[in-house]
């Protein structure tokens, strides 16, 4: 019986795939002005953030560890996607981006974007890890700094990238860097990098390594003496959190033509950098996977009608004047998250579809305990 | 040889302003164990006031430097206003990690804000230039503010330590940060002295922000973002939660810093304060003065 349900439920969440899959191809086989030049690299934009987040909710979530420079492993995976694949372009390995040859040379570069980001997470991660909490914060966020620093002061990561031209904080030269035809052209790959990377973070999470890394968050003195090596699944969830940044890198490597260090810092005016995808994972619940993926599009389509959209200048002069600086709008609600539920809106909570069904009966179940609570306190404040 | 000299001096006169921020943040950690992202926000809020209060203070017909008082005042109502909305209520219902996280949202908060005040806005201002003069002494030049930015801090320092070593407040809070039940116990009122400590902290950042506007006559809203990492750093390289490693650990930070620059490439100073602390860490977890406290279970 229990057997036969989970079975379902593999079923349906497969369907669930193949048919988002299918949308994200679909969208990229439509024509038309408003589908090239919004949807699609809003697509492109939100696949990152969703793995962002998510990668970042491993750490966050599930090992209860606090990372401040996780936008550091996506600039190591930017770059090195963007060097790599200018290589082969300049090696003549292709000319044009489309084709077979284009498409090894694509592949070649993501994988490496997510390795190079892998080893240096590993690299960050053995000596950092030793520090917890604050401390931990404080050391990543100091090799998130580094990492951009010292990518300023490479010759072959600056200008026109391969020692061409001197150290500098942008790259204008990339072989990635999609025109927005090839952003409708490949949107599928980026529909199906979040659907492989969303996969393998639910396998581990999952898997006797993401009941370890939970145990550990809960209580690490306990996990240790119950046989688990606390530093080796420390290092190894940092390592895949890092891979999964490093993929990211790539998807936005494809995304923009230019890369600038200032848009992996600690905190910029856009809505990438490590503060803002800190308060995607807290929003969405630290321990949920979807969570993080829903704060992720949910964020994002805020802040890009914030931008562009006509509901702001509907508001009152003053209101106004706050959607200027949407990053006001964002730490005011992440504040008031945090003080009314403390681990995000999901909690470790994962959406599933195969619980709708059950929806009206556990919001009814809330509400009656909610009002027993009440009830029940009342009763205490009259007899105290 | 002046090349030298004029680099420690450099890093004195930056380094004795970063212990003065860093003497805020150690001070707020060792008592509710929480990195308060928003004090180098702090930092903003007393220059901007300084911007607007220094013009009325000398159309008034006093020192410029007078207007340090309101500021510190205006800083402290802050830095006790971010304890009372945003940190107490998480503290009741949340753990470290929510605290921390708070801290820093509350630093974008303020940031965000003060751009979004009309007055303010996001362009960098240019505040009246302080302590202008300049000494020279066998080829080294000194700025009266270096004199002034070392001798403050210094004695701030000295007062601060004496405070909390000496008056009934100082000695609460040094119970706070060791017991927080016992304290209760022992009839200190916990919150009271959290409230005192902010207060503190924030008017320091205030007193910095003089100092700091003196050598670098700018005023920007991201003011206070940078200046209060370095001062973090500063703070835990000297051991984060002990007075003397954040004054020790300020000028060291400064002196590397402007050691980096002199010597090295401006471009790479950042990475050198932030290697200085990742050493430190690895080698001794809880700062050069700092005390190696172990976990209990």
């Amino acid at each position: 019986m229990k057997q036969n349900r989970i079975k379902t439920r593999y079923l349906v969440n497969f369907a669930a795939l193949i048919v988002l899959f299918a949308v994200v191809v679909g969208m990229g086989m439509l024509g038309g002005n408003t589908m090239k030049l919004k949807i699609a690299p809003s697509v492109w934009q939100c696949s990152y953030l969703i793995i962002m987040a998510a990668s970042l909710n491993l750490v966050l979530g599930f090992l209860g560890q606090l990372s401040l420079g996780h936008c550091g492993f996506m600039a190591v995976g930017a770059y090195a996607a963007a060097l790599i694949s200018l290589a082969f372009q300049r090696a003549g390995f292709y000319t044009e981006k489309a084709g077979a040859a284009f498409f090894l040379v694509l592949l070649i570069s993501i994988a490496a974007a997510g390795v190079s980001a892998a080893l240096l997470g590993l690299l960050v991660g053995i000596p950092a890890l030793r520090l917890k909490g604050d401390y931990l914060a404080i050391i990543t966020l100091g090799f998130g700094m580094i990492i951009v620093n010292v990518i300023n002061n490479l010759p072959f990561c600056g200008q026109q990238g391969l020692s061409q031209g001197s150290a500098s904080s942008a790259l204008y030269a990339s072989g990635l860097g999609f025109s927005n035809d090839e952003k409708m052209q490949y949107l599928w790959v980026a529909g199906l990098a979040v659907i492989l990377c969303m996969t393998c973070m639910f396998m581990f999470v999952r898997s006797k390594y993401g009941r370890a890394i939970r145990a550990i968050r809960d209580n690490e003195i306990a996990a240790s003496a119950s046989g688990i090596n606390v530093s080796y699944y420390k290092v190894l969830t940092f390592t895949i959190s890092a891979f999964f940044a490093g993929i990211t890198g790539a998807l936005y490597a494809c995304c923009n033509a230019a890369l600038a260090t200032s848009s992996f810092s600690f905190t910029n005016g856009s809505i990438l950098n490590s503060v803002f995808i800190v308060v995607m994972v807290v929003v969405g619940g630290m321990g949920s996977l979807t969570g993080s993926v829903i704060a992720a599009v949910v964020l994002f389509l805020l802040n890009y009608t914030i931008k562009n959209g006509a509901w702001v200048s509907a508001l009152p002069a003053f209101l106004q004047n706050v959607f200027t600086y949407p990053m006001l709008v964002y730490s005011i609600a992440l504040i008031i998250v945090i003080m009314f539920r403390p681990r995000g809106i999901m909690g470790s909570r994962e959406f599933a579809l195969c619980d709708i069904p059950q929806w009206p009966g556990r919001i009814k179940a809330y509400f009656t305990s909610r009002a027993a609570g009440k009830a029940a306190r009342k009763e205490g404040k009259s007899h105290g | 040889m002046i090349t030298f000299i004029q680099f420690l001096i450099t890093g004195l006169r930056l380094g004795s302003v970063y212990a003065l921020i860093a003497l805020g943040y150690t001070m707020v950690y060792g008592i509710i164990k929480l990195i308060n992202f928003a004090h180098g926000d702090f930092i903003m809020v007393g220059g901007y006031t300084l911007f607007f209060t220094i013009p009325i203070m000398m159309n008034l017909g006093v020192p410029g430097w007078l207007a340090v008082v309101p500021a510190v005042v205006i800083c402290a109502c802050v830095g006790m206003l971010v304890e009372l909305l945003a940190y107490r209520p998480v503290r009741k219902t949340g753990n470290n990690l929510t605290c921390l996280i708070t801290a820093i949202a509350m630093s974008f908060v303020l940031e965000n804000l003060a751009q979004a005040i009309p007055a303010i806005g996001p362009d960098p201002k240019v505040p009246y230039t302080l302590f202008a003069k300049t000494y020279s002494i066998g080829g080294v030049a000194v700025s009266q503010a270096t004199i002034i930015t070392v001798a403050v801090s210094a004695i701030i320092m000295v007062a601060l330590y004496l405070f909390t070593q000496k008056a009934r407040v100082g000695c609460a809070m040094r119970c706070v940060s060791e017991d927080k039940e016992a304290a209760t116990l022992m009839g200190i009122n916990v919150n009271h002295t959290i409230i005192v400590t902010f207060g503190i902290g924030a008017g320091l950042a205030a007193v910095a922000a003089l100092m700091y506007i003196a050598q670098y006559p700018k005023v920007y809203t991201t003011m206070g973002a940078t200046l209060g990492i370095y001062a973090f750093v500063a703070a835990v390289l000297g051991g984060i939660g002990s007075l003397p490693g954040a004054m020790l650990g300020g000028l060291l930070i400064g002196i590397v810093q402007s050691g980096a620059n002199t010597y090295i490439s401006s471009s790479m100073s950042d990475t050198f304060v932030y290697l200085i602390l990742i050493v430190v860490l690895m080698i001794r977890p809880a700062g050069i003065l700092g005390k190696n406290v172990g976990e209990k279970v």
